[in-house]
Parts: C-alpha cells; sequence; structure tokens
C-alpha cells in the first residue's frame, strides 16, 4: 500500500515519539522487574521489557535483529525461564518481603551506578558514520537481510574496502562455533535437569 | 498503489497540508488508515470463520447448524454471539493474580493482530513492506505462547495449570517444524519478503513453489499439519479438551475475554493459511497464465498512471479475492479436519512433532537446498519449468527494491561509477542467481 | 533518538538487571537480572551500529550475543532445577553448604 511511507522509521516525524514510547517501556519495564514480588510477575514484566527493546531495535533500522529478538529471546529464552519458573515454585504466589529500608538503600544504590554509567557514556565523543556508503547500501533502511547474510559469507559492500582486499573474513566460522555450542550446552542442561528421584523434604 | 497516487501518504498531503504542514499528520493518518483496515481484517476472519465451523460441523453431524439469526442460514449468529458476550458478566476468579489473569487475552489477540501487519493480501497491498516479512511473522506468532502460559498460570486452578503448561509445550514445540517448513520454499525463492516470493509466483500454476520441487510439495502438507497444531485445533486441540480438562488454559475465562482467545484463535488460523498460500500457493496469482499477464499488466499500468487507474484497482481487488478464498479453502480444511479426526494425546501430540514431524522437515530442508545442484547435474537446468525461477526472482527483487527506493537515499547514492555502486550491482546481480 | 538516548535506554536496562541479580533471592530472579544486564548490552551494539562506523558488524555481534543468552540461560536453569531437586528450594541464600 504505501511501503514508500513506512521507509525508516526514526527518519518519519514519529519516529522520536515513537521511540519515547518504547524507551519508557523498556526502561519502566526493566524497573517493574525488580520491584515486583512474585516471580512470575518478574517474568511478565521482563516480556513486556524486553518486547519494547525489540520495538527500539526495529525503530533503530535493525529490522532483522529485532524479530530474532522476539523470537529467539522471548519466544525462546523468556519461555524457558518460565518454565523454570513453575518446575520451581515452592507455594503459590509466594511473595518476596523487602522491608522500606532495603528498598530505599537499593534504590539509592542503583541511581548512584546509574549516574557513572552515564557520565561515562557522556564523555566520549563517538565518531559519525559515514553517510554515503549507509545510504547506498540499503534502498530501505532497515532491510538489512541480504546486507547481513552478505556480511557473514565475507563480501562487504557497505565498506569501502582497499581494492585488493575485496573480501573480510566473514562470520560463517563464529556462526558454526556458536551453533555447535549451543547443542552442545543445550544437550548438557537436559542431562543436567533430568527428572530425578526428589529429595525427600526436610 | 491506490488510485494511481505514489502513496496514502502523498494522497493525503493535499488534505492534510491546509491542516497541519509537516508530514507528522499525513503519517499517523496513513498509520490510523491502515490499522483500521487491518483490523477489519483481523475481527471479520473469525466472525465468518467461526460461522462457518458451525455450519460445517452441523453438516458434518447430519444436522444443519445456526438456521435463524439473520436469515435463511444463519448469517449473524456470529454477531448475536458477540453481542451475548460483551454484555456478561467480568469474572475473576479470587485465587487468581489479577493483572496476569486480565492481560493474558490481550497476549494472544496482539501476537495475532500483528502478524496480518507483513502479510500481503495482494500485489503491493501490505502494511509493512519488510525485507525479512516471514521471519517476523514467525518472530510474532510464536509470542502468543506467553498469552496461554500467562492465563494457565494465572488463572489459579489446577485444570488451567495443566491445560496451559500443556498448550505452551505443543506450540513451542510446533514452531521448529513450522520454521524450517516454510523456509523450503524460501531456500527456491531467495528472499524472505512476502510480496516478492507472491510476485515469484506469477504466470500460471507450474510456476507455483509447490510444484518447484518435490521436496516442497511434501513441505506444503507438513506446513498445514503443523500449522493445524500449532493454531491448537483438532486433532491437536488438548488445550481445549472439553472432556479432559474442562477447558483448558480457558477455563476459568467468560465473556469478552474469552472471545479474544477465540479471536486470536481464528484470526491466526487465517494468518498460517495466508502464508501457506503465498509461500506455495501463489498468493494472488490466479494460476492461468494469461489472466495473470493481463492482471499483472492492469494493475501496473494503473499504479503508472498510463492506463485506466479504476481497471488497475480492480485487477489488485482480484488478486485479493483470490488470496482470500486461497486462505479461506484452508480453514475449511482445518474446520473439516476438526470434525472428522478423533483427538490425540498429549504424548501422541509431542511424539509426532519431535520424532517424526522434525526429522521430516530437516530432510525436506536439506532435499530442496540439494534439489537445484541435482537439477544442474542430472538436466543442465536450474528449475524443470520453461522459465528459470531465477529469471522471475531477479525481475521481482528488483521491482521491489525500486518501489521501495528512499527518494533522499537517490540523492546520497554515489556517482554510477564508484567503485561501491559498482560492487554493490555486482553481489546484488549475484544474490539472485 | 540520538545515539545518548539509546545508550540511557541501555544503562538503564544494565542498572536494573545488576541491581536484580544482586537482590533477588530467588535463583530464576537473578537469572532474569542476567537477561536484562545482556538486552542493554544489546540495545548499545544496535545503537553504535547505527549511528556510528561500526555499521553492519554491530547487528551481527548483537545476533551472536542472543544465541549465547539462550545457551547461558539453558544451562543456568538446569543448575537452577538441579538444586532445586536436590533442596527443594531456589532460595540463593540456602546455597550454603560450601560456606567456609
Amino acid at each position: 500500500m504505501s511501503s514508500a511511507l513506512m521507509l525508516s522509521a526514526a527518519a518519519a516525524p514519529g519516529g522520536s515519539v515513537l521511540f519515547v514510547i518504547f524507551a519508557l517501556a523498556a526502561c519502566l519495564c526493566a524497573v517493574a522487574v525488580v520491584a515486583a514480588q512474585t516471580v512470575v510477575r518478574m517474568a511478565f514484566w521482563l516480556v513486556l521489557s524486553l518486547g519494547s527493546t525489540a520495538a527500539l531495535f526495529f525503530l533503530a533500522d535493525a529490522d532483522f535483529v529485532g524479530a530474532a529478538q522476539l523470537l529467539i529471546y522471548v519466544g525462546g529464552t523468556l519461555v524457558l525461564l518460565v518454565f523454570g519458573v513453575m518446575l520451581t515454585a515452592s507455594g503459590p504466589y509466594l511473595k518476596i518481603a523487602t522491608s522500606p529500608g532495603e528498598i530505599i538503600l537499593g534504590a539509592v544504590v542503583a541511581l548512584l551506578f546509574l549516574c557513572v554509567v552515564v557520565a561515562s557514556i557522556s564523555g566520549v565523543s563517538w565518531p559519525e558514520p559515514q553517510v554515503a556508503d549507509a545510504g547506498a547500501l540499503q534502498t530501505t533502511a532497515g532491510n538489512t537481510l541480504r546486507p547481513l547474510g552478505l556480511a557473514f559469507l565475507g563480501t562487504r559492500p557497505d565498506q569501502d574496502l582497499a581494492d585488493g582486499d575485496q573480501l573480510s573474513p566473514g562470520y560463517l566460522l563464529p556462526f558454526e562455533i556458536v551453533s555447535i555450542h549451543l547443542l552442545v550446552v543445550l544437550i548438557g542442561a537436559a542431562y543436567l535437569a533430568r527428572a530425578k528421584r526428589r529429595a525427600v523434604g526436610t | 498503489m491506490i488510485l494511481g497516487v505514489q502513496s496514502i501518504a502523498d494522497f493525503l498531503a493535499g488534505i492534510t497540508e491546509a491542516i497541519a504542514p509537516g508530514k507528522g499528520l499525513q503519517y499517523v493518518l496513513a498509520a490510523v488508515i491502515h490499522a483500521v483496515l487491518l483490523v477489519h481484517a483481523f475481527a471479520l476472519s473469525p466472525a465468518v470463520f467461526i460461522w462457518l465451523e458451525r455450519k460445517v460441523a452441523g453438516r458434518i453431524q447430519d444436522r444443519l447448524g445456526p438456521t435463524r439469526v439473520g436469515g435463511l442460514f444463519g448469517w449473524l449468529q456470529s454477531l448475536a454471539d458477540g453481542i451475548k458476550l460483551v454484555q456478561k458478566e467480568d469474572l475473576c476468579p479470587p485465587a487468581a493474580d489479577s493483572l496476569l489473569f486480565r492481560s493474558a487475552p490481550y497476549f494472544v489477540c496482539v501476537a495475532s493482530f500483528a502478524a496480518f501487519m507483513v502479510l500481503p493480501f495482494s500485489h503491493g497491498w501490505v502494511a509493512v513492506a519488510a525485507d525479512c516479512g516471514l521471519f517476523i511473522i514467525l518472530a510474532i506468532l510464536s509470542l502468543e505462547v506467553f498469552g496461554i502460559i500467562m492465563a494457565g498460570y494465572s488463572s489459579g486452578s489446577k485444570w488451567s495449570l495443566f491445560g496451559g503448561m500443556r498448550e505452551a509445550a505443543q506450540m513451542v514445540s510446533y514452531e521448529i517444524p513450522l520454521a524450517i517448513c516454510a523456509l523450503v520454499p524460501v531456500i527456491a525463492a531467495g528472499s524472505l519478503n512476502l510480496g516478492e516470493i507472491g510476485g515469484m509466483q506469477r504466470g500460471g500454476i507450474q510456476n507455483w513453489f509447490i510444484f518447484h520441487n518435490p521436496f516442497a510439495f511434501i513441505a506444503f502438507f507438513v506446513y498445514f499439519v503443523v500449522a493445524t497444531a500449532s493454531c491448537k485445533r483438532a486433532p491437536f486441540d488438548l488445550a481445549e479438551a472439553e472432556s479432559e480438562l474442562v477447558g483448558g488454559f480457558h477455563t476459568e475465562y467468560s465473556g469478552i475475554r474469552w472471545s479474544f482467545f477465540f479471536m486470536g484463535e481464528y484470526a491466526s488460523m487465517f494468518a498460517v493459511c495466508g502464508i501457506a498460500s503465498i509461500l506455495f500457493l501463489g498468493g494472488w496469482n490466479t494460476g492461468i497464465p494469461p489472466l495473470d499477464d493481463a492482471l499483472y499488466a492492469a494493475r501496473n499500468a494503473g499504479a503508472a498512471g498510463q492506463g485506466s487507474v479504476i481497471v488497475g484497482y480492480l485487477a489488485n481487488v482480484l488478486g485479493l479475492l483470490v488470496f482470500v478464498s486461497k486462505a479461506s479453502l484452508g480453514v475449511f480444511v482445518q474446520i473439516w479436519l476438526r470434525w472428522t479426526l478423533p483427538r490425540l494425546r498429549i504424548d501422541q501430540v509431542m511424539t509426532t512433532c519431535l520424532k517424526y514431524l522434525t526429522p521430516i522437515s530437516c530432510f525436506l530442508f536439506l532435499g530442496a537446498t540439494l534439489w537445484p545442484l541435482l537439477l544442474a547435474t542430472a538436466a543442465q537446468r536450474s528449475t524443470w519449468t520453461p522459465e528459470a525461477l531465477g529469471v522471475r526472482a531477479a525481475a521481482e527483487i528488483r521491482e521491489s527494491a525500486a518501489a521501495t527506493a528512499v527518494p533522499a537515499a537517490a540523492a546520497a547514492q554515489p556517482v554510477a561509477g564508484s567503485a561501491v555502486q559498482a560492487r554493490l550491482d555486482a553481489t546484488t546481480e549475484g544474490a539472485v542467481q | 533518538m540520538s545515539l545518548s538516548a539509546y545508550l540511557l535506554v541501555g544503562a538503564v536496562l544494565f542498572v536494573c538487571g545488576i541491581v536484580c541479580m544482586a537482590t533477588k533471592r530467588n535463583g530464576i530472579g537473578v537469572l532474569m537480572g542476567v537477561e536484562l544486564v545482556l538486552n542493554g548490552a544489546n540495545v548499545n551494539f544496535v545503537a553504535f551500529s547505527k549511528y556510528t562506523q561500526l555499521g553492519l558488524d554491530g547487528q551481527i555481534i548483537s545476533l551472536f550475543v542472543i544465541v549465547l543468552a539462550a545457551a547461558e540461560a539453558a544451562v543456568a536453569l538446569a543448575i537452577a532445577l538441579n538444586f532445586y531437586n536436590n533442596h527443594l528450594t531456589i532460595d540463593v541464600d540456602r546455597a550454603s553448604k560450601l560456606k567456609g
């Protein structure tokens, strides 16, 4: 219909409003994860926070990474966490009670830490991107699928490599290593967590 | 490309310039128009399919189904049911975790609705023409599991918890063969963009990806079975196994909250059947070569302003009707399956997925990857049809890239003779072959 | 919209994750803190990919981070389940058998 309209969500005039909405959602839900009383509610707020992070990825013209975040992180890792919560539940809706003093102390420490991190970020002047090459590669910002695939193979049209140096090493070997790593880890985790005779309650 | 103008935004620009200068208002209006159209698609498909289910179930069971409300065939039965559900009391069990209980139906609904965002209903008629559209749909459909888990856990009832956990295990397991089978035509097409995949199947029924290689043929049926399972439809409907679990994860839900679950279910049935028709059955293409070419020429002429704009628009509408009827045929077959086959046990469901369908999907994936190599060594061609797929794919990808080109980026493009541009052209050509 | 805004979001996620890891008694709660930390890092990578010369490398690295986070969550969850099977509790304060 108007695919020309959804060019770059960030460059569109509504982009900054959307960014503020999803950034606030991500941050507030992360704070809610810390503040939640039951583990399942922590999982709920974590799902919302990671979903908002995926929306931030879409706004930052990283469509594939955003979709991968939703599929793998939210749809896989968090479901695994929730299953773990269900399997280790020790009572219905067990509440974790914290005293007000501890809450204030935790909040103060968190704010101090945040100030340290923000101060160290704002003290650096980050280099600007080369606009011409970035525009040459993607006809629509956000269509990172083919460039990512080519980058994995080693051809980098987005970089002006020297003439004798047409290829970068590519990312296929790390990809294979990570795949085998994931396979080994999951087999080990399944073995480690197999159902054994449960210990008699103390 | 509606009504011969470049985009809805430009169409609105003339109107909104008077109200508020700048692109903000026209962007918001265009987004609202898209959302309203998709909400109509999302809300009408459950209404129609629930009525269809009741009529088909009735006929299979040698009775008539709804016949009274709204005329001879009970056309308005869904509307009457909807009104009844809306005015019911909003219950929340006292033992339930009320925040999660109230928000679980919205997870399911939002996940189901968001899949419509990247689903192309006709040539160029897609809300978000994302390059990785199929990947986005698979990612969003995997979010429904959370709604089920939250509903089952937070209801505070053991039937809900059992049903929810069984259902979550089933849906998560069936995502694997769903993704692998959906990738089989993508291997042939070379693109995850659903609009491009649909466009590559233009020109006749022999171009449909279901006939591209024998592995894609089998993959269609495997995909259909897996999609039925992931929509929690019989024979995989443990979650709603009325005779076993009362109501599964939606035992404690009533009224409009219950109906949200079923809107999500029927809408995602339509969505996965729509994906099946785009990936395997040619999408909005009729399959009759002269008709396909005539429609394509008519809509291009209408969009460019050279031919009749109305005829171009009607050609797109015909494509829309073809797409909707193919998807509805898939939903009809799912309804037929529900009322014909007995229900599987949960261990049979998991065995089917993990021991049979996943290895079969992996074998089909491997076969589809090796098929062009086999054809090239045995018959010195890459596709068995007279027109090679690579030619159609290249044309479609170039056209889609031109359609979504950013005017500003065109100005920032380096000059044609530059090394980067030359390498870009070379890799684009190499990538589409 | 600017780089600093994305980095601020990443910083908030990171700090929330650290506080979650430090203060939660439930083992799975600690794991959720780890997920928040990794997501903060991912937001940073994607922001740098868009606003600096990092380019596509930032998105590739964030893909690897997502996959490795899944692997790490699986292992940590297996350890937590094993602990629960042996001690019938998931409270990290009770995991003190090796204390000197």
